[in-house]
């Protein structure tokens, strides 16, 4: 797929985020907003999966560890045909099964219940030490949060996949720099997170989340590397793609009002006219 | 009631090697504690099989609930006290919600631990894991007992939490006929005039107290409750009907426990005068196990003590 391609998708994950949280009126918009490009190219690059048979047996696994940016993953789902898109817009609602926080027992294409934070990178582990001891030959993917990471199960489960070696394994850490209570640096700094996961005998990798180039390169070099598992540190933009939304903390779990959620639509409706015309010349 | 005397950790270990033998999926799990939680015996017989995730139990019970979705039958094991306590969000979020196949191994449970005093000795994990929805609370008795439900467990299809004890305890199942079933209890000894309910090492001294009370002519129905949840509504309606009165034994709080389990189901369907012996909310201290027993009346003298006293 081109990166002009994945633009595209990952614009339309964008709109699913903010229609399904407006439609909410609560949720978390930033987080899912600047994993956004991570998340498509999982989905429509990078994974083996099929979404027409979600348990297929050898698929690649994916763990939303920072479970809150649930309307990122359930809005890539959707467009990558695992259930319909409307569907988007019951997001939290009574009687749904899009739940608040990813529920791998009613959602097709979850493949484990998150949303605790720090508890999802170790769920993948298992996935991965699993694979591992079938001789199966899937990979194992797993986001988590740079606040997240303040959590000490993060480290127990980093520790163990190193010491395993789980070439099977890439954490992604979506550095969007912000968490509820403001900047992480200034809450609780878990910087330098590269160093963090190279002493845990990581492979890591930096790059810009919203540069499919990079976003490309990483995941190759990641599948690539042997005998160590990878970590790639995607520094992002909170709220990317909606002007108001970029970079606010406020933005972490507010869902917009109708006046904030045309304008959201507006910005997103122009990063189409520039992709199409990216695309005419 | 025999002589041999066998710790209900060492039948999880050595029913853990039968059961790896069966079953391939089986892995055992354990957090630095293989020789303790007698894991080890399954570390030596199947080393692929077993993973020792390091003194990490809430990264321990994650990786159990990925293996489980990857169609392992993860054996998570840890002392009561870190794998319920410690890790009691992990159980509840990881392994609970999404309802996963993983079973939990929880050794040194309850008083009888000893000598490592309060912070080692787990008398709330019954009341933990009894609230979590879906999951399978069990508490052998003997070696017998111990052996049969981790069986079941492997059998039974989502979460299980099995409590077993670091003391050595008498057999209280080798009669024949004896068959386990989860949510089942077990008549041992049949009475009229009290019913003693009783779960884990508790059952043995309940046993005892039975037959100190006989000499003093009380004849007391015992009856042993392995399965806390789901737990055996008609076997306790049928004996509170049978003696009108009930007495609750476990080495576990008198709060959350067997005790409140019993009440739950009595009060809901059959109001019934009930002693719940127990430790009545305090923490525990260091001493022998039989010392402790003694001194929190949970050994046959002070069962039989507190039954005739509620009698009186």
């Amino acid at each position: 797929m081109t990166n002009l391609e994945l633009q595209r998708h990952a614009n339309e994950v964008r709109k699913g985020i903010v229609s399904a949280v407006h439609s909410a009126k609560a949720g978390h918009p930033g987080g899912s907003l600047s994993a956004a490009d991570i998340f498509t190219f999982l989905y429509f690059e990078e994974m083996n999966i099929d979404p027409k048979n979600p348990k297929m047996e050898n698929r690649d696994r994916f763990v939303l560890s920072k479970g809150h940016t649930a309307p990122g993953l359930y809005s890539t789902l959707a467009n990558r045909g695992y259930f319909p898109v409307e569907d988007l817009l019951t997001l939290r609602k009574l009687g749904s099964y899009l739940q608040g926080h990813p529920d791998m027992k009613h959602i097709p294409g979850v493949d484990m219940s998150s949303g605790s934070l720090g508890q999802g990178i170790s769920a993948a582990v298992g996935m991965a030490l699993g694979g591992k001891m079938d001789k199966k030959d899937y990979r194992v993917y797993t986001l988590l949060g740079d606040g997240e990471i303040q959590e000490g199960q993060v480290w127990e489960a980093s520790m163990f996949a190193g010491h395993r070696k789980l070439d099977n394994l890439v954490v992604i850490v979506d550095n969007n720099g912000l968490q509820i209570d403001g900047k992480i640096e200034d809450v609780c700094s878990p910087y330098p997170i590269d160093k963090k996961f190279e002493a845990f005998n990581f492979h890591v990798i930096n790059i810009d989340a919203h540069n499919f180039d990079e976003i490309r390169a990483a995941f190759k070099e990641a599948r690539e590397t042997k005998g160590q598992p990878s970590a790639i540190i995607a520094k992002s933009t909170k709220g990317k793609g909606v002007s108001f939304m970029e970079n606010n903390a406020g933005w972490h779990g507010k869902a917009p009002n109708d006046e904030e959620y045309a304008q959201a639509m507006k910005d997103l409706e122009a990063i189409d006219e520039t992709l199409k015309k990216a695309g005419e010349n | 009631m025999s002589d041999v005397k066998i710790a209900t950790r060492e039948s999880y270990g050595n029913a853990l090697v039968e059961l790896g033998a069966k079953n391939e999926n089986v892995v055992v799990l354990d957090a630095d504690l293989a020789g303790a939680t007698k894991t080890g015996t399954f570390k030596k017989a199947y080393p692929d099989r077993f993973i020792d995730c390091g003194i990490a139990e809430c990264n321990m019970m994650g990786i159990a609930a990925g293996l489980a979705t990857v169609g392992k039958i993860p054996f998570a094991s840890s002392f009561a006290m870190f794998a319920s306590g410690r890790a009691f969000e992990q159980v509840r979020n990881s392994i609970g919600y999404p309802k996963l196949n993983v079973k939990i191994g929880a050794t040194h449970a309850g008083i009888t631990v000893g000598e490592d005093g309060a912070t080692h000795q787990c008398n709330e994990d019954i009341a933990l894991m009894r609230e979590i929805p879906g999951m399978v609370v069990m508490v052998p008795a003997d070696d017998i007992e111990a052996k049969a439900a981790v069986m079941a467990a492997a059998e039974h299809e989502g979460p299980v939490y099995l409590r077993f004890g670091r003391a050595a305890c008498g057999l209280v199942n080798d009669f024949p006929g004896y068959k386990f079933e989860i949510g089942k209890g077990t008549v041992l000894k049949d009475g009229k005039d009290v019913s003693i309910i009783a779960t884990g090492v508790c059952v043995e001294q309940s046993l005892k107290a039975a037959e100190a009370l006989k000499a003093k002519g009380i004849d007391a129905e015992v009856i042993n409750i392995c399965t806390i949840k789901p737990i055996d509504k008609d076997l306790i309606i049928k004996t509170a009907k049978k003696t009108g009165k009930v007495v609750t034994v476990e080495e576990h709080s008198v709060i959350g426990g067997l005790g409140s389990a019993v009440c739950d189901v009595l009060s809901e369907e059959c109001p019934t005068k009930v002693k719940k012996i127990g430790i009545n909310d305090v923490f525990g201290e260091s001493g022998s196990a039989g010392a402790l027993l003694a001194k929190y009346g949970l050994d046959a003298d002070g069962i039989a003590k507190s039954v005739e006293q509620f009698l009186s």
